[in-house]
């Protein structure tokens, strides 16, 4: 599993920290995404998926 | 067990992704009265607005292919009949499914009378934010002779200041009319709303609030302005009118639904048998709250999406979310969790008001019903706790 984020089209809602609070994150300052890591252990793959569906600005790409 | 989704935009999209996540593989089609593939709406009065370039899919094309869905787009759902789960469609196509999902969205509201003339402008379609950004956008053009043209928003809610923003920020001369007391005073409240007109007014937007529009002004087919209630007139090359929307049901009269401010659904956000509804369009009973809701957010559209897809999948789940959304005006960032009401008491949980950068709480009969954040998005959400059912 690969994750890319794009911090240029993310709106700061944290719904993906919601979802997967091991691999995602939000800046302090701005709340924009930080990915915590790029290859989770398997077992996270529901949560990040779950995460990318319903980011609500479609800033996170799973690549299986 | 075939599914078919009218809508094609956050909802409906959202409606398919989950549904194959859940290893459906019957056939989906999508059905969307819009021409384009689907698309995000937020960006619409916000980036897309204040720029020349194209505006991208909600999800690449190879995306949408693997999907394994049939798309018929450009092609209105002009009606159902429930009992036999048949829609009809503008072009003469009749269709069946086992399931149908309704995420048809919202129509603009117009005003009273309003006409057609040159330069006024709704925006909720990809459509009505490229012909408004043209407007915007236009130069000495034509009779537009102005830096950039004198822009007039009607409405004063969430599509109406973030407009408002936009077209000031593209150096329009803007005025803003609303019957309110301040931009989103209904929604936020005094404070909140306060900080707000702050923003507009030092950016230079003219407020003019407490004021209902009465109508149009035009010369030769072209909008001249707008006419207060009174008689004041107001001089624009652009008119934007953002008084909300309603719910696209007319499609659904004779249908055998029940249809009040939106397609009325249970705790499943099941209509009726294999009739579901998702996103704007979709008024259902939340359990937590024991009443009916309709929300007209980005992201109920995806989360309650994906507890249809569930429920088609034989996964049965109750939709009871914490409502979530989000505004951009000029700088500032807004994040809203919860169901905030103009008369709750609001008090600054973190941060501080004076820095502009504060997490606020509103209370009602003691109890949290919202956390709101001014530029602390993160912290905001972790106040978002206060919300969970104990
Ligand atoms: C300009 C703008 C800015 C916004 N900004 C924000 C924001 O900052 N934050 C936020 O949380 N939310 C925002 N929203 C709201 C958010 O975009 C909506 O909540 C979301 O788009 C709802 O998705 P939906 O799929 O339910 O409805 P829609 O996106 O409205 O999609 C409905 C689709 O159904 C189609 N349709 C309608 N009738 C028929 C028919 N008879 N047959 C077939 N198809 C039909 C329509 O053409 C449309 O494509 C904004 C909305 C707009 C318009
Ligand atoms: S869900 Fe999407 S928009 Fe929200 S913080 Fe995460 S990446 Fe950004």
């Amino acid at each position: 599993m690969k994750i890319i984020v794009d911090q240029d089209k993310c709106v700061a809602s944290g719904q993906c920290v919601t979802a997967a609070d091991t691999v995602f994150d939000q800046r302090d300052e701005d709340g924009i995404v930080v990915l915590l890591t790029d290859n989770p252990s398997p077992e996270l793959a529901a949560d990040v998926h779950q995460a990318a569906a319903v980011c609500p600005a479609l800033a996170i790409v799973v690549e299986d | 067990m075939s599914t078919l989704i009218i809508g094609a935009s956050a909802a409906g999209l959202a409606t398919l992704e989950s549904l194959r996540r859940h290893n459906y593989d019957a056939p989906i089609t999508l059905l969307g009265a819009e021409p384009d593939l689907p698309y995000d709406r937020p960006p619409l009065s916000k980036h897309y607005l204040a720029t020349t370039n194209p505006h991208p899919a909600l999800r690449p094309e190879q995306h949408l292919a693997n999907l394994n869905a049939t798309f018929h787009l450009g092609d209105p759902a002009v009606a159902l009949d429930a009992a036999r789960r048949t829609v009809h469609t503008a072009s003469g196509r009749t269709l069946t499914a086992d399931n149908i999902v309704i995420t048809t969205g919202l129509t603009p509201r117009k005003l009273p009378n309003q006409q057609p003339l040159t330069g006024v402008h709704v925006l909720r379609t990809l459509a009505d934010a490229t012909a408004l950004r043209e407007d915007l956008l236009a130069r000495s053009a034509g009779d537009i002779t102005t830096d950039g043209p004198r822009v007039v928003v009607v409405g004063d809610g969430v599509l109406g200041g973030e407009v408002a923003a936009t077209a000031r920020g593209l150096g329009c001369e803007v005025v803003l009319v609303g019957p309110q007391r301040g931009v989103l005073w209904g929604q936020l409240g005094e404070v909140v709303s306060g900080l707000l007109g702050e923003v507009h007014g030092a950016a230079g937007v003219e407020l003019r609030l407490g004021t209902a529009v009465g109508g149009l002004t035009a010369v030769g087919g072209r909008v001249s302005g707008v006419e207060l209630v009174g008689g004041e007139q107001l001089a624009a090359e652009v008119v934007v009118v953002a008084l909300g929307a309603a719910p696209a049901t007319e499609w659904l009269q004779g249908s055998g639904l029940k249809v009040a401010d939106g397609v009325v659904c249970d705790e499943w956000c099941r209509a009726g048998e294999g009739i579901w509804a998702a996103g704007d369009v979709a008024r259902w009973w939340h359990g937590g709250l024991n009443r009916l809701l309709r929300l007209e957010n980005r992201t109920n559209a995806s989360e309650q999406a994906a507890v249809v897809a569930a429920n088609i999948a034989g996964q049965p789940t109750k939709y009871e979310p914490i409502p979530y959304f989000w505004t951009d005006q000029f700088t500032t960032k807004i994040q809203v969790h919860g169901i905030p009401a103009a008369d709750a008491e609001v008090t600054v949980a973190e941060g501080s008001i004076d820095e502009r950068r504060f997490v606020a709480h509103y209370r009602k009969d003691g109890r949290i019903v919202a956390v709101l954040g001014w530029n602390m998005p993160k912290q905001t959400r972790l106040h978002r706790k206060h919300l969970l059912p104990a």
